[in-house]
């Protein structure tokens, strides 16, 4: 037996926080039902046996992008013939036909960092957004759209937010984050926030009342340290302001982005060990998503097993994972969704994007 | 519910299962433990290593007296889609295949009952290939392919068996159990060995010394409780003989076959087929060696059966055309390379093996 993770079991039993060495200790150790087994345990204390999704739809307001992060596939240039720019009215006539689904309540919205679409724009979208489908829950811009806006508009973080909130936002989704290291994001993403701004924006959200879930974009030149110090500037951050309501793990998509010759996907095994470890380190999160869109269902149904109790979305309209070439399909119906769960003895909880329950299957 | 203690006790400490013992625990124990009983077994067996082989597959025939709605690879006599492989076509791709990999040790041989051709030249097929590679191990013709010879043939099955042994057959693969149970076999598979047979040929072949392997097709009409019965028939065979080397899940395909338009078939996920190679690993007590079929699995659940209890990956598999027929979109060629790269990812040794599990080259120490 492996006496390392002896001393961890015996932590996560008393219900102690792990420690960075022990974080370390668990990517060292290749036992991997055991890692998924002590998730499974801290899953069952924090968030019970309900699985969450939610009847959703993806707009990605624009492709055209100042960010250029080596990453990314679906970002582009003005010039680019892949270049879109979603109209006003083309945005509510998607969200009309989506909305002819009456169980669908929720908008993801998350787009490209636009070089000349005015601030004032994306509040009146979300305000026409609001006035159109009063009763839709919107969650939109990553922390990263909310520097942009910071910097075009002018205005502190705050006011950027204060507005948006007025104008209808209710919650934001966590991508952005990459890894919260500078040293990463200089490499890979110079033109977008950094770390602490990032943090800033996030903390203060969390502050005027508004949910933000948190992500980590992981297997490219990243080190398993830097993961961890990830996770646990995560978890410093939730110690403060309790505002993350869900985490999300991203393996990155090589495919058709800068870095597609020089690095391979990541292994299903490191996706569902980083899956169980994240549960683990981030103790003080409620919710740990399996993002069935980057694993696939059957693999999503797996980190069901292995911490998650969350399989986001019906996920309508994505366009950012699938441009970096992920298998899965454009989206799911929610009776396949239910009985995914379902078949891993768990209980579908649908929600909203605030991770209310609206009735559990 | 003291009868599930007791049968998460067993499952811990590696004592033997009962039918009832393993149905509870396959409806309650949690995948992750059964996962970590199921890698406990498997580490008494196998210890760290975890076995490749360099094998060549070779399906001789499509054409097929039997029609099992279970299969999407065999096609009626006279269909323009049928082939049987001639002498010199053998002798090419062999010749082939050790140029592309002169460190195969393994050809492998199943086919479908062939109309056209009499026993003779399945002894022809032997001598061709033990004639271009005096040392290579043959794995050949399933329980229920030796049944047809027999059929057609006039012999026993032991006069058979014997006749291919001399012709340099080394041993026979596992295929054509599907679910031993006369009442499935009757509509998956009504025209071929009945259990009877595929039973009474593998305890004739492991009598004369000829060891074979054992499988399963599940997840297609059977029932938990007639997929799990299975197991232990096969243990029960096993307590007798000894003779098999090693047990292999089929997970059922469902795409371009008769059965799936007869019957509605919920295809298994991969949540499934590793909890059954756990639970395979814990019911099989007997059998040192379970493998995670990657070319029907995929590579990465095959790579996470690794922590489920299995401890064999086969091999780099040429022209597999039977699974691929049904509709695995695997590719058909592994390197050894990234079958190293996989297993020593999951914490585990790579071994080059044998058909019989003896290492070719010395384990990779990590």
């Amino acid at each position: 037996m492996d006496t390392t993770l002896d001393k961890i079991e015996e932590k996560i039993q008393k219900g102690q926080r792990l420690s960075k060495e022990d974080g370390m200790a668990l990517y060292a150790s290749n036992d991997l039902a055991r890692i998924g087994q002590m998730a499974d345990t801290v899953r069952k204390r924090i968030s019970g046996d309900f699985v969450y999704y939610n009847v959703n739809l993806h707009v990605n307001l624009t492709n055209i992008c100042i960010g250029q992060c080596k990453f990314c596939a679906f970002g582009c240039k003005r010039t680019s013939d892949k270049a879109y720019e979603l109209t006003k009215q083309s945005i509510l006539d998607r969200i009309a036909k989506a909305a002819e689904d009456p169980d669908m309540r929720n908008l993801h919205i998350v787009s490209g960092l636009h070089p000349d679409w005015p601030y004032e724009h994306y509040l009146d979208i979300i305000k026409t957004i609001k006035k159109t489908f009063p009763t839709l829950h919107l969650k939109g811009f990553t922390g990263v759209e909310i520097m942009h806006f910071v910097k075009i508009s002018g205005k502190s973080i705050e006011t950027v937010l204060r507005e948006l909130i007025a104008a209808g936002l209710e919650a934001m989704p966590g991508g952005g984050a990459e890894i919260l290291d500078d040293s990463i994001r200089q490499k890979l993403c110079p033109n977008k926030a950094t770390s602490a701004e990032w943090l800033e924006v996030a903390r203060t959200a969390h502050k005027l009342g508004i949910k933000t879930n948190a992500s980590m974009l992981y297997g490219h030149i990243e080190t398993k340290e830097q993961r961890i110090n990830h996770l646990l500037t995560l978890r410093a951050l939730q110690d403060e302001t309790g505002g993350l309501q869900t985490f999300i793990c991203f393996p990155f998509q090589p495919k058709n982005t800068a870095l597609e010759d020089s690095i391979t996907r990541t292994s299903v095994w490191d996706d569902l060990k980083t899956m169980a470890i994240s549960r683990l380190m981030l103790d003080n999160v409620h919710n740990i998503k399996a993002y069935w869109v980057m694993l696939t269902l059957p693999i999503a149904m797996l980190a069901l097993g292995f911490g998650a109790n969350d399989i986001d979305g019906t996920v309508g309209g994505e366009k950012i994972m699938h441009a970096a070439g992920v298998h899965s399909q454009k989206s799911l119906s929610k009776n396949t969704l239910i009985a995914a769960i379902k078949e891993t003895g768990r209980i579908p909880a649908e929600c909203d994007c605030n991770s209310n329950v609206i009735r559990t299957f | 519910m003291d009868e599930l203690i007791k049968a998460r006790q067993k499952a811990r400490t590696g004592s033997r299962l009962s039918l009832e013992d393993a149905l509870l625990l396959y409806q309650n124990a949690s995948l992750l433990e059964l996962g970590q009983w199921a890698r406990a077994a498997k580490e008494r067996h196998s210890g760290k290593n975890v076995y490749y082989n360099i094998n060549r597959h070779l399906n001789l025939s499509n054409t097929c007296t039997a029609s099992c709605p279970l299969c999407a690879f065999s096609v009626k006599e006279g269909d323009n889609r049928g082939y049987i492989l001639s002498l010199e076509k053998i002798t090419e791709i062999i010749k082939r295949a050790v140029q592309e990999a002169p460190a195969l040790t393994e050809i492998h041989i199943v086919s479908s009952l062939c109309p056209d051709v009499e026993f003779s030249y399945y002894l022809d097929v032997l001598h061709t290939v033990r004639k271009l590679l005096p040392d290579v191990h043959i794995q050949a013709f399933t329980p229920v392919e030796i049944v047809h010879f027999a059929k057609i043939s006039g012999k026993s099955i032991k006069e058979v068996l014997q006749c291919l042994k001399t012709a340099g057959l080394s041993s026979l693969p596992g295929g054509g159990a599907e679910i031993l149970d006369d009442h499935i076999r009757q509509i998956i598979c009504p025209d071929k060995a009945s259990t009877a047979e595929w039973v009474e040929t593998v305890k004739t072949a492991h009598r004369m010394g000829i060891p074979t392997n054992a499988s399963i097709l599940y997840g297609h009409i059977e029932t938990l409780e007639q997929r799990l019965a299975h197991l232990f028939k096969l243990r029960a065979i096993q307590d007798e003989t000894g003779g098999f080397g090693a047990f292999v899940s089929f997970p059922f395909y469902p795409q371009n076959t008769k059965l799936a338009e007869l019957y509605p078939i919920k295809p298994l996920t991969a949540w499934e087929n590793l909890k059954f190679i756990a639970i395979s690993r814990l019911v099989l007590d007997n059998i040192d060696h379970i493998k995670a079929f990657w070319i029907m699995l995929s590579e990465e659940i095959a790579q996470l059966a690794l922590a489920f209890g299995a401890d064999d990956l086969d091999g780099t598999v040429g022209e597999e055309k039977i699974i691929h027929a049904a509709g695995a979109k695997t590719g058909s060629l592994m390197t050894r390379a990234h079958l190293s790269k996989m297993i020593v990812q999951a914490g585990y040794c790579p071994v080059e093996r044998d058909s019989l599990y003896n290492p070719v080259k010395q384990p990779v120490s990590l």
